[in-house]
């Protein structure tokens, strides 16, 4: 698929259309992180379809932007995205979390064009943005780093490690978004491991940091093309919603782990083909 | 070997720009002329092992040589995940390095042993795993580390340790070096226990007229299996030794050979037993206490060949 105009309507259309497959894929899986997934589809719709300078027919060129999706077990989203920009084919996507398939439950690198770096293990993906942003600095190269990372995940010492670091490294070309959809595997953020006041944390790390609604593609848009600030990584808390999309998986952790199966999809299925024909 | 290895290093980085040196704010003064002659390759990124290794892994991938620097047991233990989900994983090359190998921050205490690190590091996929033993070794092994792509584990001795290892000598990355080819005993160090191994077959041919070979094997893993199996070849018997615990270093990995490949000739494992030392004291100290000194593992193999000691 070409993303063509880059409008918030087209890229919310996309988000639309990643949810639609990545459910497609986890249910025929019977997998989970299907609500992880969701409240980062505008977000995998908004980078894939109007950010990040890649070309799925080269997806080794040099000057390719580079994506981390260190939140690794929202990977059916990312392959989704990667199918439908033409990365990969679509009918690859059915050799998703099975016996002899090709695309693992966590992101995996190897043999996947255009996945950039395996993840899955939390807490790694920002040092290694931070030191792709970095390296990419040192070698005087224009490609960006983006990395998206889930608040449970920022329980991890590791981000704020690297969170540390990347000032001093001043890498503008880093871009940060935290998939801020407040539950993370054994309940809520805030019941488990506050991160509030979180803007604050990025902001006392010296992050140039910004909140933003993370289901509305203009903002999205807006906020991670806007030039960045010379020598201060980007941090985009984005506020979102876990199963956002489905009514009856918004918000609920139930939906971290489970895989909708019979009625359940069939009603998934109805909610999605109605708000793509609202469209 | 310290020296030997920021001199080399500093060598390489006449030539290649790409190499990047990291350290986990380790090192005083260790780096003064590196910093001097090459500013913008070398980047301190303070006590923070599991960054060290991840952000040293973002920068592998983004087209350079990562030499990410601490001691002892610092740089591979508190990021194993780093290092096996990020450098090793992906193929990085990012070249791990530890000062103080064993026991050479003896007195300083366990915390600062790496008594585990050439087991742990063998074990992971795609890793190289190196321990000279020498500074003649560490000069001729590290263009080679250079030249090879992808990930590596160099453990190195403190400093100070003497050269055993004639100049003119041929040092080949995943080949032992032969400081003494005859001998119904052949003695196989890793690592800086090189010197003790070489004491050792001093006291045995000289002392109790037991001929001794000594090989220094560097290169753990990729093991190299024909030029061991060539070495052991029709030895009365066959002595490893190195400043780690028994349980999965050099010892480990040629009782495997040996038992994979049918070798006749009987294995004398000489290492650290798997547990903390109760005694506080220098490397040599804890050497002898240990029984990894060279009066003792000449007993030790004495003893082993039924010879009087």
């Amino acid at each position: 698929m070409k993303i063509t105009n880059g409008s918030g309507s087209e890229l919310a259309r996309f988000a639309h259309r990643i949810r639609r497959t990545s459910l497609d894929m986890i249910a025929r899986a019977r997998s989970s992180h299907l609500g992880s997934v969701y409240s980062s589809a505008e977000i995998l719709a908004v980078l894939y379809g109007a950010v990040l300078n890649v070309r799925p027919a080269l997806p080794d060129w040099p000057e390719r932007d580079r994506f981390v999706l260190s939140k690794g077990h929202a990977v059916a989203g990312l392959y989704a995205a990667l199918a439908h920009r033409g990365f990969i084919p679509m009918e690859r996507l059915s050799e998703f979390y099975v016996d002899g398939g090709s695309l693992a439950g966590h992101v995996t690198h190897k043999g996947v064009p255009g996945v950039e770096v395996s993840t899955g293990s939390l807490g790694h993906g920002l040092a290694l943005a931070v030191g792709l942003a970095g390296g990419a600095l040192r070698r005087g190269a224009s490609w960006r780093v983006f990395a998206l990372l889930s608040d449970g995940e920022c329980d991890e010492g590791s981000v704020w490690e690297a969170a540390l670091l990347a000032p001093r490294l001043g890498v503008h070309n880093l871009t940060v978004v935290v998939d801020y959809n407040k539950i993370q595997s054994l309940g809520r953020v805030e019941e488990v491991v506050p991160l509030e006041p979180f803007v604050d944390k990025w902001r006392a790390f010296r992050w140039e940091t910004r909140e933003v609604d993370g289901h509305d593609t203009e903002a999205l848009l807006a906020a991670l093309t806007a030039p960045p600030t010379p020598g201060t990584p980007r941090c985009l808390i984005a506020h979102t919603v876990k199963g956002k999309g489905i009514s009856f998986m918004e918000d609920r952790l139930l939906w971290h782990y489970r895989s909708p199966q019979g009625d359940e999809l069939a009603d998934a299925v109805a909610e999605l083909d109605m708000l793509g024909r609202d469209e | 070997m310290r020296s030997a290895f920021i001199r080399s290093l500093e060598t390489a980085c006449a030539s290649n720009p790409d190499i990047l040196l990291l350290t986990g704010d380790l090192g005083f003064a260790v780096f003064d002329d590196f910093r001097a002659h090459y500013p913008q390759q070398f980047l301190n990124l303070g006590v923070a092992e599991q960054n060290l290794a991840g952000v040293g892994a973002g920068m592998a991938l983004a087209g350079h040589t990562v030499f990410t620097y601490s001691i002892a047991n610092f740089p591979i233990l508190r990021c194993l995940e780093q290092i096996r989900n990020d450098i090793c994983y992906h193929g990085a090359d990012v070249k791990i390095v530890s000062v103080g190998g064993g026991m050479s921050y003896g007195a300083l205490g366990a915390s600062h042993f790496a008594t585990e690190d050439l087991g742990i590091m063998r074990m992971l996929p795609g890793m190289t795993v190196v321990a000279p033993g020498d500074p003649v070794e560490v000069e001729a092994l590290l263009p080679q580390i250079v030249a090879q792509k992808g990930p590596f584990y160099l453990r190195l001795g403190r400093d100070g340790e003497p050269r055993l290892t004639p100049s003119t000598a041929t040092i080949t990355l995943g080949v032992p070096n032969t400081l003494e080819a005859e001998g119904e005993v052949l003695i196989l160090t890793t690592g800086g226990m090189l010197e003790v191994g070489a004491q050792v077959r001093e006291m045995l041919v000289g002392e109790h007229g037991v001929s001794t070979a000594l090989s220094s094997v560097h290169t753990l893993k990729p093991l190299p299996e024909a030029e061991l199996l060539g070495l052991v070849e029709g030895r009365r018997l066959v002595v490893s030794l190195e400043e780690h615990s028994v349980i999965g270093g050099l010892g480990g990995a040629l009782a495997e050979l040996f038992v994979d490949r049918r070798v006749a000739s009987p294995l004398l494992r000489l290492g650290l037993p798997s547990a903390f030392p109760e005694i506080v004291g220098s490397q040599g100290y804890l050497r002898s206490a240990l029984g990894l000194d060279a009066p003792s593992v000449a007993g030790r193999v004495l003893s082993a060949l039924g010879e009087p000691r």
